[in-house]
């Protein structure tokens, strides 16, 4: 869908896995949902995380691929690894900064987030995204989503890897990019000077 | 004697729960195929009543699509909606009517099953009295077939006891707007959400029990909107809250007083509203006078300074909003909580404008609609007071009997099993009531199905309860008749007929007729099809408060819903009430009602001195005689367990995951901990969802409260023990249930 993006916000997630189990319902993978959940410490907290693959420009998966099976097309969207090709290594699995690949032993074969291609191509929003009652999850257009008290960036830092992704998280509204590591926000001569010469 | 024919295990093992996991087909299989027709209609579950699409294909439901143009929810559901449709084809589903004899429930043929029937109603009614039968109806059911039930009570059998299960779900906002505004409804459509500069959530779980409403208050705070929500528990919607206050069960009219003595104390009431839309003011205005911020802080466990911050938030916008639901409603002052909160919107001006209000969040599928026309016990069709007697005089000729033929009001829900107990009500027939599991103290609810002389059920799977009836007459589910209801903005709804009942299962209503005929009333019975139930209704309804003569099937399917009052053909429905200034009674006036503190019927002490409360989990519906069927909501949450703070659960050495026994002054139960820092350390919770050892109302009392006659679900006191074994129901597995859970427990396990 032209203009469309998709956003995952998790302070908006309410845990109610709508999005679970409607993924289940999608053509091409029926009876398996793809939706990664996680209830992120629930003796603290009602925190919990739904996200999809988040479809990254230089996916990772694809890259520790021995195999050749992850193909990203056109559109930007990085599709389950191809049936004929995929040995079931979970390279793949191990390599993804966020954790999404799923090896699923009944197939021998990576599947994961397609961005519900069957809907998509024919103008519908992922599946997910449209039975979501929290906006957690979210295919709208970008005019829609700076009403957002947050704001969206697609920009990770992983040590010194630095991800773009196609699916954007909600941050707060004075974060640029997501880093993680404590790494990236120290001052050491060695870490810039390599990271420059990335 | 009504006793369960053989163990509840061989009950279980014939009739489940037992949880489907696919669909009808299977996912590789019959349900790829195309579907034959996308259904347009609701979903069978909350008060909100979704817009859904049902896959339709050799009728059967095989899967659902969004329906993205429904303007209440746009196509967004929650897990319950997504797997609605795993009923479709449910193995545990009835197919045929069932007799119980000693060696448990036969197949018999629709003939012998509503004859018997008939000549046990008469007999009983011939020995005790007309009133020595009872009816009890569902709030899931379409307006309808409520419709046609409170005739039936009233004209077929001449009963004046029906009564529903909405009596534990709506009656004390349905009581407290009656007093204060003249009528029962929200007076607000969603869309007004969005609008408000304030928010305050009162004992509601939104995003567990309303979860569509998550999205209106989001929408709200993305533009700039405040969010306040007061419950004992930290719900998922508290994490974006403004402000949480974490009121002590029971307590939360102190805390609405306290919030209206600081806004009168500091000046903050819209005289010029008052004056011009209001009684009873100065009254109210006396009656908070010594509930100072320090006073009900003491009682709520709230601090003062919280008190004031947010009494000065709601005050000062221009335009807040109060919700509501079961948390302030199921107590024995549930009518007095809401009121409370309708007195500080009265009090503040919020009232009759986009963007103010009061709002219920109805929990059950038609609650709203489901009250509006008959089935409740002191209620006409069309809102109308039974004890009117023009009221009396319009709905008998409609009926075409006398108004002396309509009985008075009878019993509420609990005093009609109540009155089981102690003899007085000898029959009952219920529909869509699964009250072993959902009425207080199981144990007494036990003993009473236990004495009737006959018990007949109406049903679509075998509910626990329906274990003790006599016969099971297979009904239908919601997408099998078509109907309308009401959603909790006042929204109109058509529900559409999707499929046939399968097998030899009847429509609901077809099975009512079928009585009624059979009671000698055929003349009073014509109907051939719900719509000319509907038409009947329109009729009854004309005049009233919920006035829906000018609503058709047609006009709904036009404009996606229409608004309860409306008269005519013409007339566009009323989203909002009350822009005209004008209350429902007769005075034009909204009422200010006074409030007075008391006691739960159930306080804590030194021998039980933890506070219980009960709820639901988003995965589970009210009795589970649906949801714990469909495997992968019951996987979400697979049974029952107990939140406890860390704080309380190391006094008693408790650590997540062991087994606690609960026990009340009525009964005891042992579930796991799950310990957790979102509940007050004087406090536990336990979802109510499940039957038997594992029913949270084995635990809960049966005080109402003296207007709505709803039970205090949200107020018990407990104590704890720890154990050191499983408890039985975890060992064996007795219900595929337990044994459908293992991979949600695999997570659970990872979770700890």
């Amino acid at each position: 869908m032209h203009g469309y993006e998709f956003y995952v916000d998790p302070s908006r997630c309410i845990g109610c896995q709508s999005c679970v189990n409607a993924c289940a319902e999608c053509e091409t993978h029926r009876g398996q949902s793809m939706i990664n959940f996680d209830f992120i410490d629930r003796q603290g907290t009602t925190a919990t995380a739904a996200y999809v693959c988040w479809h990254c420009e230089e996916p990772t998966c694809a890259m520790v691929c021995p195999a050749d099976a992850i193909k990203k097309g056109d559109d930007g969207i990085v599709q389950s690894s191809l049936k004929p090709r995929c040995i079931g290594c979970s390279n793949c699995v191990l390599a993804c900064p966020f954790g999404i690949p799923k090896i699923f032993p009944e197939f021998e074969q990576m599947m994961k987030c397609d961005m519900c291609y069957d809907r998509t191509s024919v103008g519908k929003k992922p599946m997910c995204a449209t039975v979501c009652p929290s906006q957690a999850l979210s295919y709208v257009r970008s005019d829609e989503i700076v009403k957002r008290r947050e704001r969206p960036t697609n920009v990770f830092q992983f040590g010194n890897q630095k991800i773009v992704t196609k699916v954007h998280m909600m941050v707060p509204a004075e974060t640029d990019a997501v880093s993680l590591d404590v790494l990236d926000y120290m001052w050491e001569e060695s870490y810039v000077s390599f990271s420059q010469s990335q | 004697m009504a006793k369960a024919p053989v163990s509840p295990a061989a009950l279980l093992d014939e009739f489940g729960p037992h949880p489907a996991y696919v669909p009808p087909g299977g996912w590789q299989d019959e349900s790829r195929n195309p579907a034959e027709k996308l259904v347009k209609t609701h979903c069978c579950f909350c008060g909100q009543q979704c817009g859904i699409q049902l896959k339709v294909r050799g009728n059967q439901v095989i899967g659902f699509e969004p329906w993205e143009e429904f303007p209440f929810n746009h196509g967004m559901l929650c897990p319950k909606g997504v797997k609605r449709y795993m009923q479709g084809g449910h193995p545990d589903r009835l197919l045929n009517p069932l007799l119980r004899t000693p060696e448990g429930f036969r197949k018999s043929s629709w003939d012998e099953a509503l004859n018997f029937t008939v000549k046990r109603l008469k007999e009983v009614q011939e020995k005790y009295g007309k009133d020595s039968v009872a009816i009890y109806g569902g709030a899931s059911l379409i307006s309808e077939k409520s419709y046609l039930l409170g005739k039936f009570a009233r004209v077929a059998l001449g009963t004046r006891h029906i009564d529903y299960n909405g009596r534990l779900c709506m009656v004390s906002a349905g009581t407290a707007y009656k007093l204060a505004f003249g009528v029962d409804r929200s007076p607000l459509p969603w869309a007004d959400i969005l609008k408000a500069q304030v928010v305050l959530v009162a004992g509601a779980n939104v995003a567990e029990c309303a979860p569509i409403t998550t999205d209106y208050l989001w929408r709200c705070r993305d533009a700039g909107g405040k969010l306040i929500v007061v419950d004992p528990r930290m719900t998922p919607i508290c994490r974006n809250a403004d402000m949480y206050l974490p009121v002590r069960p029971g307590t939360d009219l102190a805390l609405y007083m306290g919030l209206l003595h600081v806004i009168l104390r500091d000046g903050f009431e819209r005289r010029d509203f008052i004056a011009a839309h209001t009684s009873g003011f100065e009254q109210v205005a006396e009656s908070v006078r010594a509930w100072d911020p320090r006073t009900a802080g003491e009682k709520t466990g709230v601090p003062p300074e919280a008190i004031e911050r947010a009494a000065h938030l709601f005050a000062k916008a221009d335009r807040a909003i109060a919700l509501h639901a079961r948390g302030v409603e199921h107590q024995s002052k549930g009518v007095e909580n809401c009121l409370a909160l309708i007195n500080l919107c009265l009090a503040t001006g919020n009232l009759g404008r986009e963007g103010a209000g009061c709002a219920m969040i109805t929990g059950q599928g038609n609650g709203q609609g489901g009250r509006e026309h008959g089935q409740k016990c002191d209620q006409l069709p069309g809102q109308r007071s039974i004890s009117d007697p023009a009221a009396r005089a319009h709905t008998a000729k409609v009926w075409g009997i006398t108004p002396d033929e309509i009985p008075q009001a009878g019993y509420s829900a609990v005093e009609i099993m109540e009155a089981i107990h102690r003899g007085e009500i000898k029959a009952l027939l219920s529909c869509c009531f699964n009250p072993l599991v959902s009425l207080p103290d199981a144990k007494f609810t036990q003993e009473a199905l236990e004495k009737l002389e006959f018990f007949g059920v109406v049903d679509f799977f075998m509910s626990e309860t329906a274990h003790h009836a006599d016969v099971v007459l297979a009904g239908s589910l919601q997408e099998e008749e078509e109907g309308i209801g009401c959603t909790n903005e006042g929204r109109v709804i058509h529900v559409q007929k999707a499929v046939d009942p399968p097998g030899n299962a009847k429509g609901d209503s077809w099975i009512y007729v079928e009585l009624a005929k059979r009671l000698g009333k055929e003349k009073y019975f014509p109907y051939k099809s719900t719509k000319e139930i509907y038409e009947e209704l329109r009729e009854a309804s004309r005049g009233g408060h919920a006035d829906y003569f000018g609503i058709t099937y047609e006009k709904i399917d036009k404009h996606m819903g229409i608004f309860w009052p409306c008269p005519t053909l013409d007339h566009p429905g009323t989203p909002r009430l009350f822009e005209d200034g004008r209350s429902f009674h007769p005075d034009g006036k909204h009422h200010f009602v006074v409030t007075e503190w008391r006691e739960s019927g159930d306080p804590v002490s030194a021998e039980f001195p933890i506070y219980l409360t009960t709820g639901r989990v988003v995965s589970q519906y009210l009795s589970g005689t649906q949801t714990r069927r469909i495997g992968a909501l019951v996987d979400q949450y697979p049974n029952p367990r107990l939140e406890i703070h860390p704080r309380l659960a190391e006094q008693y050495q408790i650590k997540d995951g062991d087994w606690v026994a609960i026990t009340s002054r009525r009964n005891e139960i042992t579930l796991q901990a799950m310990v957790v820092k979102t509940i007050r350390p004087d406090t536990v919770f336990i979802p109510y969802h499940w039957a038997g050892k594992r029913s949270a109302n084995k635990l809960t009392h049966r005080t109402l409260d003296p207007r709505s006659k709803i039970p205090e679900f949200k107020v018990s006191a407990c104590q704890l023990r720890k154990v050191e074994a499983p408890p039985d129901w975890a060992i064996a597995a007795n219900g595929d249930e337990t044994k459908g859970g293992d991979k949600a427990n695999a997570r659970l396990r990872v979770l700890r």
